[in-house]
């Protein structure tokens, strides 16, 4: 530890620290722009100089390391007259037209300027003017306000992992931009507004909304991936304009993800469906919604007493409140169907009734953090959990090794990373291969199962890697789970995790992949699960925030088990073409700003919200819809006066982290033949993944929302005759679609990459299996 | 995109620097793909930045940053006069105007026939050689008179 | 070529037979490598070098005068991964030509220098950062390396003494703020070059953050004369404190612009005589008596000072790179200011505020005031600009800026206030343009 005084006052700080950090533990503020917690130090906007005891020199506060018994002054003359210097100087070239300007009232310059400024400029020279640049859908810029404190560089380079802007030119001419027509593509781009102190980056969609004053803020929770990201979301009469992350060091640190960030767009979206629709004699019309329910509630009723409860089968978003999960499946298991189900993509799941707990992420999230060792398994990573990747990026550049198996070898900007790349079929074989030599070198029995298996030089070094570590952590992404031997990939990794004494896990897909079993909203006896409902069709469905033909393991399935249904019902913020051609009854109800209700993140942690505001139109909140067809359907049980009501008798006891969380699985591993042929490699694409991003204008026009192409590496597209083709026909079973076919060296051999849950693919069926390619 | 001798000549600078550290032959990359294509435009640019391994803006900042990269296409001669103070002093600026009437351009235009580009010169390192200019990056002409300026506007085919 | 003339040849014996004299036949048939090749042979403590070198109180040529063997004894002891040893060539002070000559005619003395250091700070590898606009330069620094290199002078296992060092040239392409040697070394590794905030000192955190000593081209040419002359006797060539001679460049108004190498402490008005006095005969006014960022000095105390560090630096100014501009009576110091000003504008990396928006600004006004636009005020404007720049900078580049806008307001106060009044120079243009003598 080392002595330091600040303004007078003595504190000591741990080796190492500067200045800045020092005065941040005294409580002392030192003005700053460049300077930010989580980037590299640049140590060029000069802000933050001030009066160190023996020093010629007034020192910039964020660089200057700590000395022992160094005495610090940070308001004394000296200092003060070098930070409104600098002032001064940030000034001159910068437009004062404050009240026009986006950042106003929450400028960082505006507010030191009134500080520090002076009220007059001595500066009479015409001011620089610097060209726009065009960064894409979401993020605005007006570059003439740019102090050049490099913080967004800094965080395309250092955070988001790839250098997507740069400091070009030189001296008075220099310019933020990214390289010559290029956008920024990062999937974490918008945290470069929260990041310019000035008004040089705002946001595109929130471009002229309102003034920040005018802003009501309330707080959230992303409603996407199983991270649960802290929101403040920012509303003005009822209409969510923007929304900020609220920081969270054990979640979402400072930042968000762009589509926790803008796709609140969706909620003010024209598809919005704000009235019941019931469809009658083949015509829709909007309903009151005692209609509504009734006509459900008969429907049911029918089905129920005509061909039993099993025809009944409910699906539920993972997307949606733990609330909602829960009366859902309450409401089916009322009626006596135990068909109840939300882990809407999945294909294998032999693991139901051989689980010891909710699957969850095994450890904290900010626990990732402190692995030296890291295997995930079947992910795109990047993409699926932004700032989970996030985490490994900071983790890999102090010495963490990442090891990764997966069916694409696409970059996760993460640093050395390990990599072995093979078809969907032969995950289960690379995982075996990395349990099999693990296993050797900790001199441990191979499993038997695992003694025909060759281990290939790609899984050797991720074992040797592994077993390197102290603190290792396995993990299985959404594709794994989405896998058909999902149960196997589980399984092995259970026993790697074993073998190296580590904690393994699974990144929660949605926002309530947790939530959903800590909901019940899983079958249990003979129910069935998503997949089993529409491969065996049901006569009744309700669909509870669900697109099936998007959402599914096999979209093509789903919808024709739909059409052939007695009763469809639809419960949903959005009014979809799809939906009005299979669905009987449409009922409206709340996306998460104006609802409350509870998301179980990835690492349990139980995350409760209100309405940020009033439902749209007629719309209501889920629960409330849920409850009130349960009194409908006379059903017991339904006297929740509250969501929170609803909550308790959901977690049972449960207040910070959900109870009954546990990735223990007892299922043995079965290694099947690699199939042969052309194999399916199906990604979610970031902005397809649910109803919210789906209808997010800003984000479809990211470059992550470009129609997928069909993707093979150059060999396969040789062997298939597709050389030089710029149109392909797709065909999975009796379906086929046309699409553009990109070449990409990341695939293995025989692995045809087309994403899922876009409207270009959905005809094709099953996210896995074989297909065809022919030239179009 | 660049010829197989430019390739070579890069891939000589490339073996200068320790193995993980290709970055650092951009300079001399962006200047040899500058030799053999005149100027620097995006697509080189980003050639460049691909076949040493960064990001297309690292290898732009570096294309802007130094002045003799040209990021527009200059005429087959780019003719540097350094009219920096010591070179002032002994007809710097004076040998710049020279040229200006000669080929009737300012600083920063070049010729109608595509010949000549004037550029002003920041300090060469040869103030002893005052007026001094620069053929193409490359050759340095020293004391220039009126009659070696003539000489050397006549010897450019 | 520029013309030189010295005293003592010591750094500069070598150029006597200009473009002939350059190669390794030459440079060794007059003693070059012997330095080397005994400290290889006796496997000389680095110790005893670095002791040599305190002893010659030689300071580093590149403008700082930063004693050059204490710099080598910052280097980490401990020996551990790779570290370097880097050579400034960059030479873009308005000015500054000594190092040009300097590897034009005597590239082996920079290449043995070099490693000699990199045998005393234990480096394997090392960079001769070369400016831009110098590519004939450039070329001959390669073909000398090319020629150690088959000598076995550099390489791997250096005359079977067991010791490798690969030495490289750089070749800059117009920045001068790649002299400064951290936004060198950023230069090095394919980056902008943008200084770095110190500390950590390149000592410790320098090329790809290894452990790196820098230095001026001069300076490493110096090394192998000091070994083999000895310590002490360097000295005595100067003065107490100011060891050994030094390269003058000398340009402007004088008779023989060029390369000048004498003793330290020699007085000035003798160097004037060597670089055959003003030229036309004509008055001098100023001098800038260490590259283009040393304070200006007027004639008449320029002519009292002697040639060293310590005569300068009482002055009032510094001795800088060794960069001498001549001024006679035709300049106009206000337009004389001017250009230096734009030049450090341009020059700016644009990385810290100060430097990015306050070398404009003075550019600005200084011109407008070379233009008739001058206001009263606009003198201690630009003071008061200047002290919000000075020392608040992450390099030396914004103290180098403000030096000459002080100095010239500060000397030639009187020429700036009737340029202010009488929106005119008060030196007549065609007085001005005789001066350069180009139209003779
Ligand atoms: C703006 C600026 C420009 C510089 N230019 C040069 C240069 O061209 N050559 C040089 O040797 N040193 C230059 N220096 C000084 C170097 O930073 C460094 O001090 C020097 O190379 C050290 O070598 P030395 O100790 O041998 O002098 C410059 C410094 C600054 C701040
Ligand atoms: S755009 Fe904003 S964040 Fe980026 S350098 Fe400029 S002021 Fe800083
Ligand atoms: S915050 Fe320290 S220099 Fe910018």
């Amino acid at each position: 530890m080392l002595e330091i005084e600040i303004d007078g006052k003595s504190l000591q700080v741990a080796e190492g620290s500067t200045i800045m950090d020092a005065a941040h533990e005294a409580g002392t503020y030192i003005p700053h722009f460049c300077y930010h917690k989580k980037l590299s130090i640049a140590a060029n906007c000069r802000m933050c100089l001030v009066q160190v005891e023996k020093a010629p020199k007034p020192l910039p506060a964020c660089a200057t390391p700590v000395a022992n018994g160094m005495k610090v002054f940070t308001h004394s003359e000296l200092a003060l007259k070098a930070q409104k210097g600098v002032m001064e100087f940030l000034l001159i070239n910068h437009p004062l037209d404050c009240p026009i300007c986006d950042q106003g009232g929450e400028c960082q310059l505006q507010d030191l300027a009134v500080g520090y400024g002076s009220s007059a400029s001595r500066y009479q020279e015409e001011k620089r003017v610097v060209f726009n640049k065009n960064l894409g859908p979401l993020v605005n810029t007006d570059m003439t306000r740019c102090i050049h404190c490099t913080r967004c560089v800094r965080f395309t380079q250092e955070i988001a992992g790839e250098m997507e802007m740069g400091q070009a030119k030189r001296g008075e001419h220099s310019e933020i931009m990214p390289f010559i027509e290029k956008t920024v593509d990062s999937e974490l781009s918008g945290n470069i507004i929260d990041l310019c102190p000035v008004g040089a980056l705002t946001s595109k969609p929130f471009r002229y909304a309102a003034r920040t004053w005018e802003l009501a803020r309330r707080k959230s929770v992303a409603p996407h991936d199983g991270l649960g990201s802290n929101l403040i979301v920012q509303v003005k009469h009822d209409k969510v304009l923007r929304v900020l992350p609220l920081e969270n060091e054990d979640i979402n640190e400072c930042w968000l993800s762009d589509k926790d960030r803008f796709s609140y767009e969706a909620v003010n979206s024209e598809e919005r469906l704000t009235k019941p629709m019931v469809k009658q004699g083949g015509q829709w019309g909007e309903a009151d919604w005692g209609v509504a329910l009734d006509y459900i509630a008969h429907a049911l009723k029918d089905v129920v007493k005509t061909h039993g409860a099993e025809a009944v089968g409910t699906l539920v978003s993972p997307h949606s409140t733990l609330e909602e999960m829960f009366l859902a499946q309450q409401l089916s298991r009322e009626l006596g169907s135990h068909n109840v189900d939300f882990r809407l993509r999945q294909s294998d799941f032999s693991l139901d009734g051989k689980r010891a707990g909710a699957p969850w992420l095994g450890m904290k999230v900010a626990e990732l953090s402190q692995l030296d060792r890291v295997l995930v398994v079947g992910s795109f990573l990047r993409k699926d959990h932004p700032l989970l990747a996030q985490r490994l990026r900071q983790s890999a550049k102090r010495g963490t090794q990442v090891s990764l198996i997966n069916p694409v070898d696409d970059d996760q900007l993460i640093k050395n990373t390990l990599r072995a790349v093979g078809l969907p079929s032969q995950l289960p074989q690379l995982l075996g291969e990395v349990v099999k030599a693990v296993a050797t070198a900790k001199g441990a029995a191979v499993d038997a199962a695992l003694t025909g298996v060759t281990v290939s030089a790609a899984a050797q070094k991720i074992a040797d890697s592994l077993v390197s570590g102290s603190n290792a952590g396995v993990f299985l992404g959404n594709f794994a789970q989405q896998h058909p031997q999902a149960a196997t990939l589980e399984a092995l990794a259970q026993q790697l995790a074993k073998l190296l004494g580590a904690r393994h896990g699974v990144l929660g897909e949605a926002a309530n992949s947790v939530g959903g079993y800590v909901a019940k909203a899983v079958p249990s006896g003979n129910g069935l699960n998503a997949a089993q409902m529409f491969a065996q069709p049901r006569k009744a469905y309700l669909l509870f925030n669900v697109e099936p033909e998007l959402d599914s393991a096999d979209g093509a399935q789903a919808v024709a088990a739909l059409k052939d249904a007695a009763m469809v019902a639809v419960f949903s913020a959005f009014k979809s073409e799809a939906a009005l051609a299979y669905a009987d009854v449409l009922l409206p109800i709340s996306p998460f700003t104006e609802t409350s209700g509870t998301f179980v993140n990835t690492e349990g942690r139980v995350q409760s919200f209100n309405a940020v505001a009033k439902p749209l139109g007629e719309t209501r909140p889920g629960w409330k819809v849920l409850r009130v067809l349960g009194n409908v359907l006379n059903l017991p049980g339904f006297e929740y006066n509250s969501s929170e009501e609803v909550r308790a008798a959901a977690l049972v006891g449960a207040e910070e982290f959900a109870n009954g969380l546990d990735n223990g699985v007892n299922a043995a591993f079965n290694l099947n033949a690699v199939a042969a042929g052309v194999e399916r490699v199906a990604d979610v694409p970031i902005y397809f993944a649910d109803g919210l991003v789906r209808r997010a204008p800003s984000l479809q026009r990211a470059r992550d929302a470009a129609a997928p192409a069909v993707r093979v590496n150059a060999a396969t597209a040789a062997k298939l005759g597709l050389d030089g083709a710029a149109e392909v026909t797709v065909k999975q079973g009796a379906a086929s679609v046309r699409l553009a076919l990109k070449i990409d060296a990341g695939l293995p051999d025989g692995a045809v990459r087309v994403a899922a849950a876009h409207a270009s693919t959905a005809a094709l069926g099953s996210m896995f299996g074989q297909l065809s390619v022919e030239r179009a | 995109m660049l010829s197989q001798e430019a390739l070579k000549l890069i891939d000589r600078e490339v073996a200068k620097y320790p193995a993980d550290q290709k970055q650092s032959a951009v300079m001399a990359a962006l200047a040899i793909a500058q030799d053999e294509k005149g100027w620097l435009a995006r697509e080189t640019i980003e050639y460049v930045a691909n076949y040493l391994e960064m990001p297309a803006i690292a290898a732009y900042e570096v294309a802007s940053f130094y002045n003799m990269y040209d990021l527009d296409p200059v005429g087959k001669y780019k003719l540097t006069v350094c009219t920096n103070l010591p070179c002032a002093l002994s007809g710097g600026v004076h040998a710049a105007d020279y040229v200006k009437e000669k080929l009737g351009i300012d600083f920063n235009e070049t010729t109608a026939d595509g010949k000549f580009t004037l550029k002003e010169g920041e300090c060469m390192g040869a103030c002893g050689d005052a007026p001094v200019m620069l053929v193409n990056n490359k050759r340095m002409c020293s004391f220039m008179t009126p009659e070696q300026i003539d000489k050397l506007l006549a010897e450019c085919k | 070529m520029a013309l030189i003339a010295t005293k003592n040849p010591l750094l500069t014996v070598g150029w006597e037979k200009g473009d002939a004299g350059w190669g390794i036949k030459e440079y060794e048939a007059r003693g070059g490598y012997q330095a080397l090749r005994k400290i290889l042979a006796e496997k000389t403590p680095p110790e005893n070098i670095i002791a040599e070198l305190k002893a010659s109180v030689l300071r580093g040529r590149g403008g700082a005068g930063f004693p050059t063997g204490l710099k080598w004894s910052f280097m980490p002891k401990v020996i551990n991964g790779d570290r370097y040893v880097v050579c400034n060539s960059d030479e873009g002070e308005p000015g500054t030509f000594k190092d040009l000559d300097l590897l034009r005619y005597d590239p082996h003395s920079v290449i043995e220098g070099m490693a000699i250091a990199a045998y005393v700070m234990s480096a394997n590898r090392g960079y001769n950062y070369i400016h831009g606009e110098i590519f004939e330069i450039y070329k001959r620094f390669e073909a000398a390396l090319d020629e150690a290199r088959a000598a076995g002078l550099i390489g791997q296992n250096i005359l079977g003494s067991g010791f490798n060092f690969e030495l490289f040239a750089h070749h800059g392409y117009g920045a001068y703020i790649c002299g400064e040697e951290t936004g060198l070394l950023e230069s090095i590794e394919g980056k902008k070059g943008q200084p770095r905030f110190k500390p950590p000192f390149p000592a410790t955190f320098g090329l790809y953050g290894k452990p790196t000593t820098i230095n001026n081209t001069e300076t490493f040419a110096a090394v192998p004369y000091i070994l083999k002359m000895g310590g002490e006797k360097y000295l005595e060539l100067g003065k107490p404190n100011n060891g050994g001679t030094k390269l003058f460049s000398i340009s402007g108004h004088v008779n023989k612009p060029g390369n000048y190498e004498i003793p330290m402490g020699m007085p000035f008005a003798e160097l004037l005589e060597m670089a055959g006095g003003m030229r036309g005969g004509r008055k001098i006014k100023a001098v800038i008596p260490g590259g283009s960022s040393a304070p200006v000095l007027p004639g008449d105390i320029m002519m009292q000072c002697t040639m060293d560090y310590d005569s300068i630096a009482k002055a009032g100014s510094m001795l800088g790179s060794g960069a001498i501009i001549v001024m006679d009576e035709t300049v106009c110091m206000v337009k004389a200011l001017e250009r230096l000003s734009y030049f450090y504008f341009e020059e700016s990396c644009g990385q810290c505020t100060p430097c990015r928006e306050g070398t404009g600004w003075l550019y600005r006004v200084v011109h407008r005031i070379e233009n008739g636009q001058g206001r009263q005020e606009d003198l201690d404007l630009l003071m008061s600009v200047t002290d919000n720049i000075m020392g608040r900078t992450i390099c030396a580049l914004g103290d180098a800026a403000s030096l000459p806008v002080r100095s010239f307001v500060q000397h030639f106060k009187s020429e700036f206030e009737h340029h202010i009044q009488n929106k005119q120079c008060l030196v007549p243009h065609d007085v001005q343009r005789a001066g350069s003598s180009f139209y003779m």
